[in-house]
């Protein structure tokens, strides 16, 4: 067995190379030239990242578009959920009212929450959606359970998909 | 937004009023020493001081930034206009932190270390011109009014011992920390300062040489009526200015701190305030360094008669000049990697001092002949005498240095080879 060398050809360094001066002046020729080119740094909280539409954020509670809330409680989320961040307690609603059910709690723990997108897939009322909120921030623990008003301010309206109460 | 011309009208008086307060504060005709006189120096050296922190300050400000520019980042630019009460931030975060000594330290060096480090950082300052005279009539008599804080006329021999001091606070600092990494780049910076100190003081040789003097405000007033030093002097100007790269621990001379060798070199061991004054005393000697090189080689606050428009233009040439040179500080730092330890010490002994010498030789002999085109010749001939000795040296390399012999039995090196 042979082993095979490949021989690296070095240039011997000239005379110019050994005065280092040629090389010197060069550097300090692209660190200035550097200084003026565009900066990539992105200035968070002025700047943000643009997310793609199948962006997994943090998931919201949407109403649709006359303004009722989705959510019906049936609780399939809590069940699907792999780390049991959501917290469901159902009520009914008062009469007169087309849907029969709501949640009364409807707590969603984001230091627990993967971004699974579990309660989404499950839900039959497309009630829940992964937004593209990526900003997900508390001073305390406290602070990171989302409850029922806030994930309905996050989420929004949403016009498009299944509309099974819509009066007729 | 206050109109120019009231901004003239109000600025009159004030002037008026400030050159009346200078006159008091200054020395008398005969040049006697008076009460105003003493006060006048004080407060000088308290405006030097603090302009000098500043300064320092805003060097760090300024390193940040700009390193970051030339790393297409944008810098510290949230805490005040661009950044700039950054310094102001860390300096309460060093308040504040806890001022850790050590158990296995000696406390006395440890606590005195980072004091020897600035002080003489900061008095070296003290004999620099940073402006012309102020011409000043006095009981009708004419006197000039220097606006250093000392106008010693030992001033390069002053320089000279206290810059070498610095080097104390730094390998005692190494030191007392008693630990490795600290130690090492204690002993590293002693070691270094011997092998630049010697370039250092050389160079300077030849700029006394030929202006005669010792007095930096004559030095200056030497290279207005002739010609900047750095033209007749362009090697030891350029000397000078590497051994001052050397003498403030900066890249690609930071030896004694060498991050990414030795922890933090000098100061591992310190925190707190202790540690902000090495940080400080580096950019301070920094300053000062600039402002050395610009007195001595680059016509202080002089510039081709500009600077007879008044104090304030020599001012602003003087901050000018040393401007631009911290900005070089910065500016070499991240184009220049760090010198292997072996490189720097040869680029002292073999390099720097044999050429040094010549330059001192060949300028004394200059002056001995006492020609007028000499001035124009010598740097000629000084550059051509180390362009010359490099071609020696690269030569000499040459014939040690063989290329790879490209025989069979290496090439296909195997078993058999």
């Amino acid at each position: 067995m042979t082993v095979k060398v490949k021989l690296v050809n070095r240039r011997r360094s000239t005379f110019l190379d050994r005065l280092y001066f040629p090389a010197i002046f060069k550097g300090l020729g692209i660190t200035f030239r550097r200084m003026f080119k565009k900066k990539v740094t992105m200035q968070f909280p002025e700047e943000r990242w643009s997310v793609r539409e199948q962006y997994r954020g943090m998931p919201v509670l949407v109403s649709d578009d006359e303004g009722r809330p989705k959510c019906v409680a049936c609780s399939l989320c809590e069940y699907v959920c792999p780390p049991k961040a959501i917290y469901i307690v159902p009520q009914e609603l008062e009469e007169g009212n087309k849907v029969e059910r709501g949640p009364a709690v409807f707590d969603l723990n984001m230091l627990r929450c993967i971004y699974c997108g579990l309660c989404e897939e499950a839900c039959p009322e497309e009630a829940i959606f992964m937004s593209q909120n990526y900003m997900v921030w508390g001073a305390d623990r406290g602070d990171m359970i989302f409850h029922k008003e806030k994930l309905y301010e996050l989420g929004g309206v949403r016009t498009e998909g299944v509309k099974k109460w819509k009066d007729k | 937004m206050i109109p120019l011309v009231d901004l003239a009208v109000i600025a009159a008086p004030v002037l008026g009023l400030l050159a009346d307060v200078w006159e008091f504060f200054s020395r008398g005709p005969d040049g006697a020493v008076t009460f105003g006189w003493v006060l006048g120096r004080i407060i000088v050296v308290l405006i030097i001081v603090h302009v000098l922190l500043i300064l320092s300050a805003l060097m760090v400000w300024a390193e940040r930034r700009v390193s970051a520019w030339m790393q297409d980042r944008l810098g510290p630019n949230r805490v005040g206009p661009e950044g700039l009460l950054q310094p102001l931030a860390d300096l309460g975060k060093f308040m504040f932190k806890e001022d850790v000594i050590p158990g296995h330290t000696n406390k006395l060096m440890y606590t005195i270390a980072p004091l020897i480090t600035v002080v003489p950082a900061m008095i070296t300052f003290a004999v620099i011109p940073f402006t012309g005279t102020f011409e000043m009539n006095t009981a009708g008599e004419e006197a000039a009014v220097s606006w250093q804080a000392a106008d010693l006329n030992i001033g390069v021999l002053y320089i000279l011992a206290i810059t070498g001091l610095g080097v104390y606070g730094i390998t005692l600092g190494g030191w007392a920390g008693n630990s490795k990494y600290s130690l090492l780049g204690g002993v590293r910076a002693s070691a270094q300062m011997i092998s630049y100190e010697l370039s250092l003081g050389l160079a300077v040789v030849p700029v006394v040489l030929i202006c005669g003097s010792l007095n930096l405000g004559e030095i200056v007033a030497h290279q207005a009526d002739s010609t900047w030093l750095v033209f007749s002097q362009p090697l030891a100007a350029f000397i000078f200015l590497v051994a001052i790269y050397a003498e403030t621990n900066r890249l690609p001379f930071d030896m004694p701190e060498a991050e990414t060798e030795l922890v933090a070199g000098y100061h591992t061991e310190y925190s707190s305030m202790k540690f902000a004054l090495f940080f400080m005393g580096e950019y301070v000697a920094m300053v000062t360094g600039s402002a050395l090189l610009v007195t001595l080689f680059l016509g202080g606050w002089t510039f081709f008669g500009l600077e007879q428009l008044g104090w304030w233009m020599g001012l602003l040439i003087f901050s000018a000049k040393v401007l631009f040179f911290l900005f070089a500080f910065i500016w070499v730092r991240w184009t220049i990697p760090r010198f292997r330890y072996d490189q720097l010490m040869k680029l002292g002994w073999v390099v720097f001092l044999p050429l040094t010498l010549v330059n001192v030789v060949l300028t004394a002999g200059a002056i001995a002949l006492d020609a007028n085109w000499i001035y124009w010749v010598l740097p000629l001939l000084v550059i051509g005498s180390a362009l010359g000795a490099a071609y020696i040296g690269w030569k000499q390399d040459e014939h040690k240095i063989k290329p790879l012999p490209d025989a069979p039995g290496v090439a296909g090196g195997g078993e058999e080879a």
